[in-house]
């Protein structure tokens, strides 16, 4: 494998407030290939989104970096002076958000609010911007991206926003892009059609992107790997099909099994018991052992350290000691009601 | 936005009534019957002539020809409102959006000061400025300014305070954009439709408020003409001769009432959530 795009290594990020110390990022670690789509999974609160802003060192305060590394091709971002991050951000590592109507400024053409971030990054001539700004839009698929370039962003729809501010990073020079729950505020249709957009640039442009998400359809649909996040922490990794469609983490299992089931209409959804913990204190050993179903005693000591899984080209890593010297329950035989469907129901392959 | 304004005839009409207006104070030395008593020479012959014949609205109690009077007025009246509101909006659009954009200390100082202006009567404190700068066009004119910036520096502040939240701003600040630049380029034109509106809606404030300072006596002096120091003249002989008084306070209410028309209706049509694309 070639070197990453992205290292992330024992990511913490704290908030303060009134109440004390939050722990929203608990040393997460996770790397990204050149032109891979990777998906960092989780419910709200889980750290995703703070780990994205921390990627680009933007995370406001009260909310600090407490600790960890973030490496960009080679450069630590942490230790970059900010003027050096001023170039990173937008001309190396591109972000898009929910909601493209807010990213957007109302008042000028999105073909100049484009053109302008071209000229401060590539320090291009106005013309040449405008040239380079139009082939942006081609390749993102806006339909006459002529016009596009003279239209106001109220007169696009969602998509063709999300599109433009696609187009807004790669135009700039970005290798990677941190896309942030891109497809939330959309149609189920169009979000099809971004994401399909998404990996088709992987393939044409060689873009990175990380996706961030809650949606395990849109994680099954696009990414190769996937890291799922609890409590701060990435507590599997592997690919899609690896964690998705194998059994892994105690915490992915639940989450698949409360995606409702379209076969047995009626039936109650299954849920994870517990809430989501405030990260107000830390949780010793496990992060999930409060909620864990197969909850041991080992649990509660020390943080489970990671387990591979299984024997493949990508490591599927589980931190979780049921995948220990002594896993405490045997693999079971796959059947229909052994675990509940993946999302995208074809071909269940069990390698536990 | 022309033809949404169109649809609402009150608008029209005191689009109309203001174009006379101006136009006529603009070109008061043509349209005037007598220019130069419209500029306040006195012609004690004809004085108190009712209105018809050979003046139209009658003239003063130094025989002035009124309607010249109001004409010439409308050009003290008239742009002591405009330049009230300007001054204004130049004041405290700047300093709103500061104290918007940058918020802690510096929005807390700003607005604490916009807090003491705001805390005084408004006619109280512009009559208590102009008095201590002594009467004149000019000082009017900064007198009701200061007392009207304190707005403007409210309503940019609370704008900005939203647009800063905003993506493209945040990315514009993470790329190394300049604060300075970000308020010209992105908090400046995102605030311009709501301070226009304003402006609109407050020019007829302003033209009352200098009137009321002329009409104490502390604003534009005789025999320059002006609509509230005609007010004030022409009280005196309100009883029997009602006329000239009349006719100076109906000009100021026709424009005051057309500022407010028009400012509601640009209101109504400026704003975003009923515009509609028109390509």
């Amino acid at each position: 494998m070639s070197t990453p795009i992205l290292e992330v290594e024992d990511l913490h990020v704290h908030f303060e407030n009134y109440a004390g110390t939050i722990h929203a990022v608990n040393g997460m670690s996770f790397s990204i290939q050149p032109g891979e789509i990777y998906g960092l999974v989780g419910e709200s609160g889980c750290g995703k989104s703070v780990t994205a802003l921390a990627a680009l060192r933007m995370v406001k305060p009260p909310g600090y970096i407490a600790g960890g590394r973030i490496r960009y091709r080679g450069d630590d971002l942490l230790e970059l002076s900010e003027e050096r991050m001023h170039a990173v951000r937008g001309g190396g590592i591109a972000m898009v958000f929910q909601d493209p109507f807010a990213s957007l400024n109302p008042v000028f053409t999105v073909g100049d609010q484009t053109n302008r971030i071209i000229r401060r990054h590539l320090g291009l001539s106005q013309k040449e911007a405008r040239a380079k700004a139009v082939d942006a839009f081609d390749k993102v698929g806006l339909p006459d991206p002529e016009t596009v370039y003279d239209s106001y962003p109220f007169h696009l729809s969602g998509g063709m926003q999300q599109r433009v501010m696609i187009a807004m990073g790669l135009s700039s020079g970005a290798d990677l892009l941190i896309a942030d729950e891109p497809t939330t505020a959309l149609d189920v249709t169009i979000q099809a059609q971004i994401l399909k957009l998404l990996t088709d640039l992987r393939k044409r442009e060689n873009l990175a992107i990380l996706l961030i998400t809650h949606d395990l359809g849109v994680v099954a649909e696009t990414c190769d790997r996937v890291g799922v996040a609890y409590a701060g922490h990435i507590v599997e990794t592997g690919t899609v099909e690896q964690c998705l469609y194998t059994r892994g983490h105690p915490y992915t299992d639940g989450l698949l099994g409360a995606l409702p089931d379209l076969v047995e209409h009626g039936a109650d959804l299954e849920v994870i018991d517990g809430s989501v913990p405030d990260g107000l204190e830390t949780i010793p050993g496990c992060p999930f052992h409060p909620r864990c179903p197969h909850v041991m005693d080992v649990c509660r000591g020390d943080p489970p350290p990671f387990y591979r899984l299984g024997e493949g080209r990508t490591t599927h890593a589980v931190a979780c000691y049921l995948y220990g010297e002594h896993p405490v329950i045997p693999p079971r035989a796959p059947g229909p009601t052994d675990r509940p469907g993946p999302p995208r129901s074809t071909e269940p392959e069990e390698a536990t | 936005m022309w033809r949404a304004f169109r649809r609402d005839p009150l608008a029209v009409v005191s689009l109309v009534i203001l174009i006379v207006f101006v136009a006529g104070a603009m070109f008061a030395p043509v349209l005037a019957p007598y220019p130069e008593q419209g500029r306040g020479e006195p012609n004690v012959a004809e004085k108190f002539q009712p209105p018809g014949g050979e003046h139209l609205l009658g003239t003063d109690h130094l025989g002035r020809d009124v309607l010249s009077r109001i004409l010439y007025g409308g050009r003290s009246s008239l742009s002591i409102g405009f330049l009230v509101v300007i001054i204004a909006a130049i004041i405290g659009v700047p300093l709103g959006a500061v104290a918007g954009y940058y918020g802690g200390w510096i929005d807390n100082v700003l607005m604490r000061i916009t807090d003491v202006f705001l805390s005084f009567p408004p006619l109280l404190l512009a009559i208590a400025l102009a008095a201590a700068m002594g009467a004149s066009f000019i000082n009017t004119m900064i007198a009701v300014s200061f007392t009207w910036w304190p707005w403007y520096a409210r309503l940019v502040r609370a704008q900005t305070l939203s647009l800063r939240e905003r993506y493209f701003i945040e990315a514009a600040r993470s790329i190394g954009v300049s604060d300075a630049k970000i308020m010209a380029v992105h908090v400046l034109p995102n605030v311009t439709t709501p301070v226009m509106v304003q402006m609109t809606l407050d020019l007829g404030g302003a033209i009352l408020t200098g009137a009321a300072i002329s009409f104490i006596g502390l604003g534009v002096q005789p025999p320059t003409a002006d609509w509230g120091t005609m007010i004030n003249l022409g009280r005196i002989y309100f009883v029997e001769r009602p006329w000239f008084v009349t006719s100076a306070g109906l000009a100021i209410f026709l424009v005051v009432l057309s500022f407010n028309l028009i400012g509601d209706t640009i209101r109504d049509v400026l704003d975003p959530r009923t515009r509609r694309d028109r390509r």
